[in-house]
C-alpha cells in the first residue's frame, strides 16, 4: 500500500473490493434480497391497498387467501400490511441503532488509539466492563424504569424508539471501538502518518484525513452486522412484550401476539418470523462478503 | 496456575462492584417513586407514608442506600418482593437451578455438535460437507431463538404431537414415567438453545482450525509421519482452542440472553421468566436483583473461561 494514495488509486481500491464482493455469490444474493426487502418496506405500505390497522373481527385468524395473502391476526388485521409496516420499524431501528453504536465506538476507539496512555487504559477498562454486562436483562431493566418518562416527553412511539436505539447503540459500541483502536495503533506508527505529522498537520486532520479513512473497512463490516443484531434485539424486546406499544406492528410483536394461536393459526408465526430471518440472514451474508472484500490481507484471487 | 486463578478471581470483584454501581445509578436516576403503587394509594395518610419511607431508608441519599443495598446483597439479603411477601432471594433460588440446568445442558449439546462438525468442515474445506455446515451456521445464528422455538412447537407439538406444548413446572420426578415426561418437556428448550449456540461455536471452531492448519508446526508434524488424526488431536486442536475460548468468553452475555428468550417461549420457570413476569407486575426489587444475578453469572462464567484459557495456554499464566 502506498502512503496517502492519490484519489484514483483510492477509487481503484474500492473497485477491487467491489469486484471481489461480486465474486461472492451468497453475498450478492444476500444483497439482492436485502434490496428487495428494503424496497418492499419503503414502497409496500404506499402501494398495498389494505390498511395495517383496520380491524375486522369476522376475518380473525384467517389463513392466507386472495383477500389477505398472508392471512390475518386475532383482530382480523391484514398480516401482509402489518409485516410491510413492521419492516419499516425494524429497518429504522436497525440502521439508527447501528449509527449510534458506530458513532460511540469510533469516538471511543479514536480517543483511545490516538491519545493512548491513561485515556486509553481508562477507556479500555470501560470497554471490558461493558462487554461483561448482561445485555438483555439490562435493556429490560432500563426500559422498565424509563418507559413512562420518555413516553411523557416524546410520545409513546417516538419516545420508546429513541430509548431503544440509544440503549442498543449504547450497549454495542465495543466492537467498533476495539476495531478503530486497533487500526489507530497499527497506523499511527506508519511512515505516512509520521510524514503528515512532520508537515505540521493538526491532530484532527491526521485523524479525519489520514487514519479514519484507513479503518473504514472493518468498521463497515461491523456496521453491517450491527444492523442485523439490532434488528434481532428489537424483535426480542417486542417478542417479550416490552418494546413498542401494542398498536405498532413490529415483527417481534407479531410473533408475541401469535404465541396464543399456535394451533389454530400457525401462519401468524411463520410469516413475520421468516421476515426477520431473511432480513438478518441477508445482512449477515452481505457483512461476511464485505469482510472478505474489504480486508486487505485476504488477497485471494 | 493457582496464582493465576487467584489473580483472575480478584479481577472479577472490581468488575462486579462497577456493574453494581452502574445498576444502582440507573435505578436511582429513574424517575417515579420507589414505593410504586403505595406512593399514590389513597388508603395511606401522609404520615404513614413518611414513616414507611423512613423505615425503608428512602429519606437517605442514594450513595448511602447503595452501600446498604450492596452490603445486604453480599450477605444474601435481597429485600422483599413488592407483590408477594416473599424474600427476593428465595424467589431467585427457586428459579436459578432451572436456568443453570437448561443453559448447561444446551451448552453441552452445542459442544457435542459443534466440535466434530466444525473440525471436519475445516479439514475438508470447500467440500460439500463444508458448504453444508457453513450454510447451516449462517442460518443457525440468523434465526432468532424465539422464532425457532415457536416453529419447534408448531412442528413437534401441534403437527406431530410428539412433545408437550409447554414446560410443566409442577412435575416431580417420582418414577420412570415422570422422568420420561421431564426428559420430553426439556428436549425442545434445550435443543433450541443448543442449536443456536452450536451455530455460533461451529463458526469459531472452523475459523480457528483453518488458521492453525497453515502453521509451520502442522507441516512439521505431518512431515515426521504423524497420522492426520494425531496431528489434529494433539497439535492443532489444542492451539485452535485458545482463540475459541476467547470468543466464547466474549459471547457469554448472549448465552444468557438466549436462555431468557427460550424460557419465555416454553414457559420454563427459570430466572428469565421470573424477570419478565416481575416487569409485568412492576416488582422493582425482584427485577433489580435478577439483573444483578445475571451480571454475576456473566462475570462468573467469564472467570471460568479465563481459567480455561490459562489452562490451555501456559504462556499467559505469567
Amino acid at each position: 500500500m502506498t502512503s496517502a494514495p492519490p484519489p484514483n488509486l483510492k477509487l481503484a481500491r474500492w473497485r477491487t473490493a467491489w469486484a471481489r464482493f461480486c465474486r461472492d455469490r451468497m453475498a450478492v444474493l444476500g444483497g439482492l434480497i436485502l434490496l428487495l426487502i428494503l424496497v418492499a418496506v419503503l414502497l409496500g405500505p404506499v402501494i398495498y391497498p389494505i390498511s395495517y390497522s383496520e380491524i375486522d373481527v369476522t376475518q380473525a385468524t384467517a389463513p392466507p387467501s386472495w383477500a389477505h395473502p398472508l392471512g390475518t391476526n386475532a383482530l382480523g388485521q391484514d398480516q401482509l400490511a402489518r409485516i410491510l409496516w413492521g419492516g419499516r420499524v425494524s429497518v429504522a431501528v436497525g440502521i439508527t441503532a447501528m449509527l449510534v453504536s458506530i458513532s460511540v465506538g469510533v469516538l471511543v476507539g479514536t480517543l483511545s488509539g490516538f491519545y493512548g496512555g491513561i485515556i486509553d487504559q481508562g477507556l479500555m477498562r470501560l470497554t471490558d466492563l461493558f462487554l461483561s454486562l448482561p445485555q438483555l436483562p439490562l435493556l429490560l431493566l432500563v426500559i422498565y424504569l424509563f418507559r413512562e418518562p420518555v413516553r411523557a416527553i416524546a410520545g409513546p412511539e417516538i419516545g420508546i424508539f429513541l430509548l431503544i436505539i440509544l440503549l442498543i447503540g449504547g450497549l454495542t459500541w465495543m466492537t467498533p471501538a476495539r476495531l478503530v483502536r486497533a487500526g489507530f495503533l497499527t497506523l499511527k506508527q506508519r511512515d505516512f502518518v509520521t510524514a503528515v505529522r512532520a508537515l505540521g498537520a493538526q491532530p484532527s486532520r491526521i485523524i479525519w484525513g489520514h487514519i479514519l479513512p484507513n479503518v473504514i473497512g472493518p468498521v463497515t463490516v461491523a456496521a453491517t452486522l450491527g444492523v442485523g443484531n439490532a434488528i434481532i434485539t428489537e424483535s426480542t424486546l417486542s417478542f417479550l412484550g416490552i418494546g413498542f406499544p401494542p398498536d405498532v406492528p413490529t415483527w417481534g410483536r407479531m410473533l408475541f401476539d401469535a404465541q396464543n394461536y399456535l394451533v389454530s393459526a400457525p401462519h401468524m408465526v411463520i410469516f413475520p418470523g421468516l421476515a426477520i430471518f431473511f432480513t438478518v440472514l441477508s445482512i449477515n451474508y452481505v457483512g461476511d462478503g464485505l469482510r472478505d472484500a474489504l480486508d486487505p490481507q485476504s488477497n485471494r484471487p | 496456575m493457582l496464582r493465576y486463578a487467584l489473580k483472575q478471581a480478584l479481577i472479577a470483584i472490581p468488575t462486579l462492584i462497577a456493574i453494581s454501581i452502574i445498576l444502582y445509578t440507573i435505578l436511582a436516576l429513574a424517575p417515579g417513586d420507589p414505593l410504586g403503587e403505595l406512593a399514590s394509594s389513597p388508603s395511606l395518610t401522609p404520615d404513614v407514608r413518611e414513616n414507611v419511607r423512613r423505615a425503608l431508608g428512602l429519606d437517605q441519599p442514594a450513595y448511602i442506600r447503595y452501600f446498604k443495598w450492596a452490603g445486604s446483597f453480599v450477605t444474601g439479603n435481597m429485600g422483599y418482593s413488592f407483590v408477594s411477601p416473599v424474600p427476593v432471594s428465595s424467589l431467585i433460588l427457586q428459579r436459578l437451578p432451572t436456568t443453570l440446568w437448561v443453559v448447561g445442558l444446551a451448552y453441552l449439546l452445542a459442544i457435542a455438535i459443534a466440535f466434530p462438525l466444525g473440525i471436519l468442515s475445516a479439514l475438508k474445506r470447500y467440500s460439500l460437507l463444508d458448504q453444508v455446515v457453513t450454510t447451516l451456521t449462517f442460518v443457525g445464528f440468523s434465526i432468532p431463538t424465539f422464532f425457532t422455538g415457536l416453529l419447534f412447537i408448531i412442528l413437534f407439538s401441534v403437527w406431530l404431537g410428539w412433545l408437550p406444548f409447554i414446560y410443566d413446572s409442577t412435575l416431580q420426578i417420582r418414577n420412570f414415567s415422570s422422568l420420561l415426561a421431564q426428559v420430553k418437556q426439556s428436549i425442545m428448550p434445550i435443543a433450541v438453545l443448543g442449536l443456536f449456540q452450536a451455530a455460533v461455536l461451529m463458526r469459531y471452531i472452523r475459523t480457528a482450525v483453518i488458521e492453525e492448519l497453515g502453521a509451520d508446526y502442522v507441516r512439521t508434524a505431518y512431515a515426521k509421519g504423524l497420522t492426520g488424526w494425531a496431528v489434529v488431536n494433539r497439535h492443532v486442536l489444542r492451539n485452535a482452542l485458545i482463540p475459541v475460548v476467547t470468543l466464547i468468553a466474549l459471547d457469554i452475555p448472549t448465552i444468557f440472553t438466549g436462555a431468557l428468550v427460550t424460557e419465555q417461549v416454553f414457559r420454563v420457570p427459570g430466572l428469565g421468566s421470573l424477570l419478565i413476569d416481575s416487569i409485568g407486575r412492576s416488582d422493582t426489587p425482584v427485577i433489580m436483583s435478577i439483573t444483578f444475578i445475571y451480571a454475576i453469572l456473566v462475570v462468573l462464567f467469564n472467570l471460568v473461561a479465563d481459567l480455561l484459557y490459562g489452562l490451555l495456554d501456559p504462556r499467559i499464566r505469567y
